[in-house]
C-alpha cells in the first residue's frame, strides 16, 4: 500500500473513530478521550513542515466542523505538528534514521522509552492547549489543570491499546541516502 | 530590503505556524461570523450526511426506549378517551364540584393500565399470552386486553405474582361478544376454530343481515371491554346449509404474531356489577 492511501484511509479511520465512538463515550465531564491526533504523530518523518502544518490544521478542521465549534482542534493540531519536527530530532538515535524508516514507530524511533516520550509529550501538549483554549472561555484554571492531565492518561492509554491492535511494520529502507 | 526577504525565508515555518494559530484563534474568537460564512454551510452539510447516517444506528439502540415512551403516552391518552366516562346526566340533580381541576375523574369507568407481554403463542389450539407490568397488582380475573392500537386482544384469566395470564381471542376457549359496526348492529359470539392464526369466526349471525367483507366487528357492552373496540374485520361470508344463520370468518384487528406491548382494561363497574348479578342468582335458585 503506498504511503498516501496508507495515510488516507487512517485519516478516514481516526476522525470516524474519534467523533462516533470516542465522543460518544461519556466517563466524565473532565476526561475527553482524544485518539485522532495519532494520524498527525504518524505522519511521515520527510514530509515538509509546512505541510505537515497545512494538514495538521485542515485534520484539526474537520473534527471541528463535526463539531460545530471552529478553531480548537485545528489549533492544537497545528502546534503539535510544529513542534514535532524538534521532538524527532532530539529523539531520532542516530544521524539519518530518519531517512532509514518511514514514520515515527518504536523501532525507528530506537526503542520504547524515546517513543513513549515522544507520544506522552506531543499528546500533552495536542491536550493542554485544547483546554487551555476552552479554559480561557470559561476561565477557570483548574478546570484546564485537572482535565489535561486526566485526559492525557486516557489519551496514551488508546494510543498502547491502538499500538498494540495495529501493529505496523516498519521496513528498514536504506542506509545510503 | 534583502535582510526582510532573508528574513521571510528563514523563519517561514514560524511564520506559517502563527498564520495558523491565529487564524484558529480567529475562528474562535469570532464564532458566530463562522456560520455565516459561506463554507460552513458547505462543511455543515458534509457533516450533517454522515450524522443523518450514524443517527440511524443510534436509534436503532434508542428504539426500546422510544417504545416505552410511545407507550406511556398512549396510555395517558386512552386515560382520556371521551367514551371511558359515564359523563353527567344533565337531567339529574348532580352537583359537580367544578373548581376542582380533574373533577370528572370520579365518574370514569374505565382504566388503561399499561404491561410488557413476556411470552406469546399462536401455534397451539390454547394460546395464552403472559404479561407483566407495574400495575399487575392490580390485575384481576376476567378484564379485558387490548394492544397499543385500542385491539381487543383478550381477557385475563388468572394472576400469579408478578405475572398476569391472558386467553388470547386465539383459544379454542375464547367466547367473547361482538357485533356489527354497521347495519343491524346485531350481536354474535367470537371464537377461533384453533388453526390459522388471526382468522376468527362468528356465529349467530342470521341470512337476513347483509354483511360484506371488511365490515367491522366491535366489542359489543360488557364487562370486560369498553364498548365498540374493534376486534376483526369480515374476510368471508358463506350462507351455512342447514340452518339459516351465515358463516362468517373475521381477521382479527390484533396481529398475534406481533403482540409487545398491551393494556389491560380497568373497568370500575365490573366488581359491583358481578356482586349484584351473584346476588341475583343466589336470590333466584
Amino acid at each position: 500500500m503506498s504511503v498516501l492511501v496508507k495515510n488516507i484511509l487512517r485519516a478516514v479511520l481516526f476522525m470516524l473513530v474519534q467523533f462516533y465512538v470516542l465522543d460518544k463515550i461519556r466517563l466524565h465531564q473532565m476526561v475527553t478521550p482524544y485518539l485522532y491526533f495519532l494520524f498527525i504523530l504518524w505522519l511521515p518523518f520527510k514530509m515538509q513542515r509546512g505541510w505537515l502544518m497545512l494538514i495538521a490544521f485542515l485534520y484539526g478542521f474537520l473534527l471541528d466542523s463535526f463539531r460545530h465549534n471552529p478553531g480548537f482542534h485545528a489549533a492544537a493540531c497545528v502546534l503539535i505538528a510544529y513542534i514535532r519536527p524538534f521532538l524527532v530530532n532530539i529523539f531520532i538515535p542516530q544521524e539519518g534514521a530518519d531517512n532509514n524508516f518511514e514514520e515515527p514507530s518504536i523501532k525507528s524511533m530506537g526503542g520504547i522509552i524515546p517513543y513513549a516520550i515522544f507520544m506522552t509529550v506531543l499528546c500533552f501538549i495536542h491536550n493542554a492547549w485544547l483546554f487551555l483554549l476552552e479554559a480561557w472561555q470559561f476561565g477557570n484554571i483548574w478546570y484546564f489543570l485537572v482535565k489535561t492531565v486526566l485526559s492525557t492518561i486516557i489519551s496514551i492509554l488508546l494510543i498502547i491499546i491502538t499500538e498494540l491492535i495495529f501493529v505496523r511494520k516498519q521496513k528498514f529502507r536504506t542506509n545510503t541516502v | 530590503m534583502r535582510n526582510i526577504f532573508l528574513y521571510i525565508r528563514r523563519y517561514a515555518t514560524l511564520l506559517f505556524f502563527l498564520f495558523l494559530q491565529g487564524l484558529c484563534i480567529y475562528f474562535i474568537v469570532n464564532y458566530s461570523k463562522y456560520h455565516q460564512a459561506a463554507f460552513a454551510g458547505t462543511t455543515n452539510k458534509i457533516t450533517g450526511a454522515f450524522d443523518k447516517q450514524y443517527n440511524k444506528v443510534e436509534y436503532y439502540f434508542a428504539l426500546s426506549r422510544t417504545n416505552d415512551s410511545l407507550v406511556k403516552a398512549n396510555e395517558m391518552l386512552y386515560n382520556k378517551l371521551r367514551s371511558n366516562y359515564n359523563l353527567p346526566d344533565s337531567s339529574s340533580k348532580t352537583i359537580i364540584d367544578t373548581i376542582r381541576q380533574d373533577s370528572i375523574l370520579i365518574y370514569k369507568k374505565t382504566t388503561y393500565l399499561g404491561a410488557k407481554v413476556i411470552s406469546n403463542s399462536i401455534s397451539g389450539p390454547s394460546n395464552y399470552i403472559v404479561i407483566t407490568g407495574p400495575y399487575v397488582k392490580s390485575f384481576r380475573r376476567n378484564m379485558g386486553v387490548v394492544d397499543v392500537n385500542n385491539n381487543v386482544v383478550g381477557v385475563i384469566t388468572d394472576v400469579e405474582g408478578e405475572y398476569a395470564v391472558v386467553m388470547s381471542l386465539l383459544n379454542k376457549d375464547s367466547r367473547l361478544n361482538g357485533k356489527f359496526f354497521k347495519g343491524a348492529e346485531t350481536s354474535g359470539t367470537i371464537t377461533w376454530d384453533g388453526e390459522t392464526p388471526n382468522i376468527l369466526s362468528i356465529s349467530n349471525i342470521p341470512k337476513s343481515d347483509s354483511i360484506k367483507v371488511g365490515d367491522s366487528v366491535v366489542t359489543n357492552i360488557s364487562l370486560f371491554f369498553p364498548k365498540g373496540l374493534l376486534m376483526g374485520r369480515v374476510e368471508t361470508v358463506k350462507p351455512e346449509k342447514i340452518n339459516n344463520n351465515l358463516k362468517i370468518t373475521l381477521r382479527s384487528a390484533v396481529n398475534f404474531n406481533s403482540v409487545e406491548y398491551v393494556y389491560v382494561v380497568e373497568n370500575k363497574d365490573a366488581e359491583p356489577a358481578k356482586q349484584i348479578l351473584d346476588k341475583v342468582k343466589q336470590d333466584s335458585k
